[in-house]
């Protein structure tokens, strides 16, 4: 165990470099100037100038490079170009809503998608599976905007249940937090539960068709217990697997629903950094996603052994 | 103790664990603002950005101030006179006037202030190239000596919109102007909080429960700026339909800049009310580069001149007749420089006056490349438009769409536009920002020094000089519609008429938003 963790982590090392140049040279390669979009409007050529210059931006893109990367090594993100911050200060203050936002997301998610998984395949061609896959299409299909829009709508502008906007932290308490929770969380499970839902009905219906099942129930054991015992259980691997993936389709959603919702975490921070060509601020973000999506990879892995006796490390 | 009782059990103590809102926040009077943009920095002498400008008007106080009838009254200026030659201006500063730090605001620190926005700003830079000394005579006092006569030695101080001339602690305003401040002390009627600032989610300002507000009323930027809420929040919300829901909803008091396709949302709405809070607007203008074919002939600008009409811009981006305006006046219909000269048979769209214009100047074919912004909604339908009265006009258009970050890296290269640079561009002003001719970005034809387009003529250039020196309002009136008419005859750019961005305030709740070229929060009260 201890040698393939050590594998794996040296492995994350080549992946996190490509994820380093081919950030630097996309953003490089990307039209626009911070100098410009910092110097404002009305200002003239000779300020942009030396804005440019003040920013270590007349330097060769190879100087620029090793800078970039010689500061990571040490554990420097840099400073933003735009907020007279250093890019760690910027991440640590957005962490908290965007990690708030991903785990309720996730939690929902599971708790509703493989029970409505395991339903459909249980009662696989009835109308309940037919609803649950057609629900589960149109979940992936509907961009999470208009999701948001119109749950924004609903119970926020007609019903007035809930907060249109913003986030609070828990520590301010948990009623205004969860408050400002219940629509993003929703509006971004939509799309994993839809995943979530028609993986596992797939693997559930998979394991449903071996012959220990069979003989598991041959055996007298009622249906909850053939389930969830002998069905969900070998079917967790390909499951936990697609919600580790899933992640992937996570962070694409919160950087929309975080912009619908204002909420004030790492996606609008991405966001802001693109439009505002704030280099040192996009190349953190990315690496520290990378980072959490190799790390989130590996915990997945690891949970086989776990999850199904036959995986050795 | 079944599975389900340990876990309601846990919740429980989790919840009493957690601590409630504060009382004294409820108490409050908070007013929240949605801005036009996120305040992601916070020098408003090191950037023109308008948001930090506005943030400017916020934690720091201006010598002079502009009333809502342009007029330049003293602010933090008690007393001033010129001496008999117009050569020597001396200012005393009122009684009472205190940094945030509790420190008294001393003449020493307004010269060091001035010099810092004397070095970035266009207007300063011109100020200070004729000034011989700017020195302290006393705690409270301090002099001006001109080289020269200047008449728009009070317009230059009291300039409303960016780079403001705000006052700063001399510590501070020492700063190398290429460099941002990091001490943000100011001296205005609120205070930043920076350990609550927390860019792309809010930024907080207390009332300075210390300042001396002058005693006439607020008007405009002038008179005086009494603090009427505890407390300010800019809130951002980048996206215009969420802010919109929050002011429905209650959640926030103010959108500063709601876009025109969202106002019949928010007209509909009783609890909601516009508010005209910058009636000189916005003037759109179409900028040409004069270095390239086929827009360095005179000609060729001046037949885009004569097919371009203002209407058709105005109709495709603002829609709504009540939020725009026509306007043949270079320096904005409605101030004392508003004049139709030189205008005869422009923006009317003639194009058969246009093709005959392009054939006398041996138009080639030559493709105009058009930069077309496409993400800022007040500017997005602008190029399509201009393309589309060119092309009519019978000159060959490349329109090439882009971001407007993208369209302001590209706009300063003066490379040939096959090689990454450009023909023209479309953008608008705050008309606050080009009140006359010396102000006006777009009017310099400096060559080089001039903004990018770089126009080059030395009469325009010359009667700018004329009317900085002239003193005479009747004769500065005279030079501004020379170069208007200059302006217009050599083409340094096109204006395509006034619009108008009204806020949204929550009626019931906010009452007291003045009439001000930028938007300022003293005298707003909240309920």
């Amino acid at each position: 165990m201890l040698a393939f963790l050590a594998r794996r982590a040296l492995a994350t090392i080549p992946v996190l470099a490509m994820v380093a140049v081919f950030v630097f040279l996309m953003l490089r390669l990307t039209p626009g100037d911070p100098a410009a979009i910092i110097a404002g409007d009305n200002a003239n050529t000779q300020q942009v100038d030396a804005i440019r210059a003040q920013l270590g931006l007349e330097k060769p893109l190879l100087a620029q490079f090793g800078i970039w990367i010689g500061k990571i090594l040490q554990g420097d993100f840099g400073e933003s170009f735009f907020f007279k911050k250093t890019v760690a200060d910027l991440i640590a203050q957005r962490i908290e809503p965007t990690l708030a936002l991903a785990i309720v997301t996730i939690l929902l998610a599971v708790a509703v998608a493989v029970p409505l998984g395991v339903l459909a395949a249980w009662k696989q061609n009835s109308w309940i599976d037919r609803t649950v896959m057609a629900l589960s299409v149109a979940g992936f299909s509907v961009p999470v905007f208009v999701i948001g829009y119109v749950l924004i709508y609903v119970f926020a502008i007609q019903l007035g249940w809930l907060p249109v906007q913003g986030y609070r932290s828990i520590s301010l308490g948990f009623g205004q937090f969860i408050e400002r929770m219940i629509l993003p969380s929703i509006t971004l499970s939509v799309i994993y539960i839809a995943l979530i839902a028609r993986i596992t009905r797939a693997a559930v219906l998979e394991v449903l068709g071996e012959d220990y099942i069979r003989t598991a129930r041959a055996k007298g054991l009622s249906d909850r217990q053939v389930l969830v015992h002998h069905g969900l259980r070998a079917a967790a691997v390909p499951i936990v697997t697609v919600i580790g993936l899933g992640v992937a389709v996570l962070i694409g959603g919160v950087v929309v629903t975080e912009s619908v919702y204002g909420i004030p975490g790492i996606g609008r921070l991405v966001v802001d950094a693109v439009l505002a060509r704030d280099y040192p601020t996009i190349q953190a973000v990315v690496m520290v996603f990378s980072v959490v999506y190799v790390a989130l990879n590996l915990l997945v892995d690891l949970s086989y052994v776990f999850l199904d006796p036959r995986i050795r490390y | 103790m079944t599975k389900r009782s340990i876990i309601v059990a846990a919740a429980m103590l989790a919840a009493a664990a957690l601590p409630a809102a504060a009382p004294a926040e409820a108490q409050q009077k908070v007013l929240r603002n949605v801005m036009h943009s996120d305040l992601k920095i916070l020098d408003p002498i090191w950037t023109t950005a308008y948001i930090v400008r506005n943030h400017g008007y916020m934690i720091y106080d201006t010598l002079f101030g502009m009333n809502e009838k342009l007029e330049v009254l003293p602010q933090m200026v008690d007393t001033w006179k010129v001496s008999d030659d117009k050569l020597t201006y001396t200012f005393t500063l009122r009684d009472g006037l205190l940094w945030h730090d509790g420190q008294p605001v001393t003449a020493e620190d307004c010269v060091a202030s001035i010099k810092r926005w004397g070095a970035k700003d266009s207007m300063g830079q011109k100020l200070m190239g004729t000034t011989a000394e700017l020195a302290v005579i006393d705690a409270k006092s301090f002099k001006l000596v001109l080289k020269e006569p200047y008449g728009l030695v009070l317009q230059s101080l009291g300039k409303p919109s960016s780079n403001v001339p705000f006052m700063m602690p001399k510590r501070v305003a020492d700063t190398d102007p290429n460099k941002q401040i990091e001490d943000f002390t100011g001296s205005g009627p609120f205070v930043f909080k920076k350990d609550e600032w927390k860019p792309g989610d809010k930024t907080v300002y207390v009332k300075f429960d210390k300042y001396k507000p002058r005693s006439e009323p607020a008007n405009g930027l002038s008179g005086g700026k009494v603090v009427k809420v505890d407390r300010v929040e800019w809130l951002a919300i980048p996206d215009h339909q969420t802010a919109v829901n929050a002011l429905l909803a209650g959640e926030i008091d103010y959108i500063e800049a709601p876009p025109h396709d969202l106002l019949p949302v928010l007209k509909k709405d009783p609890k909601i009310a516009l508010v005209d809070w910058n009636p000189l607007g916005n003037q759109y203008t179409f900028r040409f580069n004069w270095l390239h074919p086929p827009f360095n002939n005179e000609k060729i600008r001046r037949a885009v001149e004569v097919a371009f009409n203002q209407e058709d811009f105005l109709k495709a981006v603002i829609g709504d007749p009540a939020y725009y305006k026509p306007c043949k006046a270079m320096f904005i219909c409605g101030t004392p420089l508003e004049s139709a000269k030189g205008t005869e048979g422009l923006f009317e769209s003639k194009f058969d006056v246009a093709k005959q214009m392009l054939k006398e100047a041996g138009y080639d074919g030559t493709p105009v490349v058009l930069m077309h912004s496409t993400d800022l909604v007040v500017l997005t339908n602008l190029a399509p438009v201009a393309a589309d009265l060119m092309k009519k006009a019978g000159l060959n258009v490349d329109m090439q769409s882009m971001d407007w970050q993208t369209l302001v890296a590209r706009r300063a290269k003066k490379d040939p536009p096959n090689a990454g640079g450009w023909n023209a561009f479309l953008t608008s002003w705050v008309a606050a920002d080009i009140l006359n001719p010396v102000m006006a970005g777009f009017a310099n034809a400096g060559c080089d020094k001039a903004m990018f387009g770089w126009p080059c003529d030395e009469t325009q250039e010359k009667l700018r000089d004329a009317f900085a020196k002239e003193t005479d309002p009747a004769k500065q009136k005279a030079i501004a519609e020379q170069v208007q008419e200059r302006t217009l005859q050599i083409g340094t750019h096109i204006y395509l008429g006034q619009w108008y961005q009204p806020a949204a305030i929550r009626k019931e709740a906010v009452a007291g938003i003045l009439t001000t070229p930028a938007p300022v929060f003293w005298n707003v009260t909240k309920k």
